[in-house]
């Protein structure tokens, strides 16, 4: 592991049942870098960023996270989730509370925070995901749009070092999408360490710092956005490309 | 214009509105529906009249058809002339004191009364959510049944009362709401831990509630009055209430569980990595997470147990309790009342469909307000 890396994935084994989900995956993130993972479904790109904040548990392999080993151990466990958020495809909302009180909830309940200072916390928080006005409905009133930028905001209010993000545009309508990205972009300006699974290559040439391909669990390419896009290397990435760029 | 062009006057459209409207409309809609209609007015013309005729009209309240009052059965009328007599509602008053608090001293009996005002003012606040300054009232709800424990059985200056002594309405209100509130934590413990990882826990949990479930309430009151003071530490005897407490707390906590877990698995797997993923800790995740939105939904099923568990009480009686049935089959087995048992198993079903209708409405009404309140998917 280098000195720099904030996450670092080292010969990392994953299985489902005889499956065999993540091959001898090595991956270096620094401070401050934003990678974006892409591939076919089924490569093993939400399964390598799950098991970076323990959502699934690796196998073989060693993750370290921010000099913080991932293994059985609770604590370790623990202290990685504080500095790590996480956005997911569905959201992920909690249903059965209102917008501000999802976002109070885990300051207030692991930070120890005070309420008004969490929820003065949380409209500072809507106010960069750009609704505010929304603090006091439920998650059932608001777009998928919306939605998405307050699951955003909810990681935000843990203050984490590094933002995982799962496809968090694909179960968004069209229209959707760019308000979500448009927050994505703002954060990653901001210097957030992120790591994005997204077949929004848009995005991927905008922000990205480096592009990560995946397929059949195994790390294929690994490149900066111009070298990835215009001069891929593996006819495996290029065919990827080609059924993604030309419809 | 042309006066061709006028519209004929018709007769008026049949009216499906008003008393009348509604009779056509669900009751004569069809010749088929008719014949029913009728059928159901002849029988119930044939079950009713009788039945309000000996129950109120024929009936003796107080004083039978020659005036006196009624002091024991040789007083009834339909005992005195089974031809024109009804029901002897007679017994329900002389013996009422024994119906609500079974054979509790009376110059103690102002305790109960004020432990059943203030169930009315634990539970209320409880079931209405926007009862006014509700937080407090909850505390209260959560000491309320020390409060009514020392007030029933004595302590801090109270005459002692024996449970020997409590019965009737008593004792089935003691066994009911006592098991509900128990059984409430226990199934939500016991749920939870069916589905840990951890594979000691579940096993014990899992084989916990199958046993339970697997056996009548019978049998665990049996096991609670023979077996379990062969467990107990010499000298350590258990109150005979409190016996068939836990066995019907063990009972309902197996049940509650089940629907518990049900409810936990209609939770989708996307809020525990949300709540995991912001950092909430097991327990936190659970009480704030999953158990508020798993437990909304099984409301219905909750109440639909506890509506069960409120009549299985009855059982009780059996291993020597006197509830409410027992209370009116000990008043049966005395010679002044003796043959009165149609009165008083009414009188006692009566009772029971009073308090479980009620917990059938609020199931409903919170049925409603879920439905027509914020929408639960998510997406």
């Amino acid at each position: 592991m280098s000195e720099s890396s904030i996450i670092s994935l080292q010969n990392v084994n994953k299985w489902f049942g005889d499956f065999h989900v993540l091959q001898d995956v090595n991956l270096e993130v620094k401070k401050k870098e934003r990678i974006v993972v892409c591939g076919p479904s089924g490569s093993g790109k939400s399964t390598m960023i799950r098991c970076i904040n323990r959502l699934e548990e690796h196998q073989e392999g060693k993750i370290v996270v921010d000099g913080i080993e991932l293994t059985g151990n609770l604590k370790n466990i623990d202290s990685v989730r504080k500095e790590v958020g996480m956005v997911f495809q569905q959201f992920n909302l909690f249903p059965h509370l209102s917008v501000k009180e999802n976002i109070t909830l885990a300051p207030i309940w692991v930070k120890k925070m005070p309420k008004a200072e969490a929820e003065e916390l949380a409209m500072k928080q809507l106010e960069i995901v750009k609704i505010p006005e929304q603090a006091n409905k439920f998650p059932g009133q608001l777009s998928g749009g919306q939605q998405q930028r307050v699951a955003i905001a909810r990681s935000l209010a843990m203050n984490p070092n590094i933002m995982l993000f799962d496809e968090p545009t694909s179960a968004l309508d069209p229209e959707m999408i760019k308000e979500v990205l448009d927050v994505m972009v703002d954060l990653a300006e901001g210097g957030m360490t992120m790591i994005v699974v997204t077949h929004e290559m848009g995005f991927a040439k905008t922000v990205a710092n480096r592009m990560v391909f995946m397929d059949e669990g195994r790390i294929v390419e690994e490149a900066p956005p111009d070298k990835f896009f215009n001069n891929p290397e593996s006819d495996r990435t290029k065919l990827f490309l080609s059924q993604i760029l030309n419809h | 214009m042309s006066s061709e062009n006028f519209q004929q006057s018709r007769t008026p459209p049949i009216a499906t509105t008003g008393l009348l409207g509604w009779i056509r409309l669900n009751l004569f809609s069809s010749w088929f529906n008719s014949i029913l209609t009728i059928l159901v007015i002849y029988l119930l013309y044939q079950i009713l009249v009788p039945f309000l005729n000996w129950s109120i009209f024929a009936a003796d309240f107080t004083h039978n058809y020659l005036g006196q009052q009624i002091i024991d059965r040789t007083f009834c009328t339909r005992v005195m002339d089974p031809e024109i007599g009804g029901a002897c509602w007679a017994i329900i008053f002389v013996r009422f004191y024994q119906f609500i608090y079974g054979f509790y001293p009376v110059e103690e009996v102002w305790r109960v009364n004020i432990v059943y005002s203030l169930l009315v003012v634990a539970v209320a606040p409880l079931l209405i959510e926007k009862f006014p300054l509700r937080k407090y009232f909850l505390y209260f709800t959560l000491i309320f049944p020390i409060i009514a424990y020392f007030l029933l059985a004595g302590g801090f200056g109270l005459a002692h009362v024996s449970t020997k002594d409590w019965g009737g309405l008593l004792v089935t209100l003691v066994l009911g709401f006592t098991g509900i509130a128990l059984a409430f934590p226990l199934g939500i413990v016991l749920a939870l831990g069916r589905r840990s990882n951890l594979p000691v826990i579940s096993m014990v949990c899992t084989l916990f509630i199958e046993f339970i479930r697997g056996v009548p309430l019978i049998t665990l009151l049996f096991f609670g009055m023979v077996m379990l003071p062969l467990f107990l530490p010499e000298g350590i005897t258990l109150d005979g209430l409190v016996r068939c407490l836990i066995a019907v707390t063990l009972f309902q906590g197996a049940y509650m569980a089940e629907v518990i877990r049900g409810g936990l698995q209609a939770i989708p797997q996307g809020q525990y990595e949300a709540a995991q993923s912001v950092g909430l800790s097991y327990w936190q995740m659970n009480r704030k997470i999953i158990l508020p939105q798993a437990i909304r939904i099984t409301i219905p099923s909750i109440v639909n147990t506890s509506i069960g568990l409120f009549k299985d009480t009855t059982l009780v009686l059996i291993v020597g309790q006197l509830d409410l049935l027992g209370i009116g089959r000990a008043v049966l087995a005395a010679q002044t009342w003796m043959g009165l048992s149609i009165e008083v198993y009414v009188f006692v079903a009566v009772v029971f469909i009073i308090f479980t209708f009620s917990m059938s409405r609020y199931s409903l009404y919170l049925e409603k307000k879920l439905k027509t309140g914020i929408n639960m998917g998510a997406d």
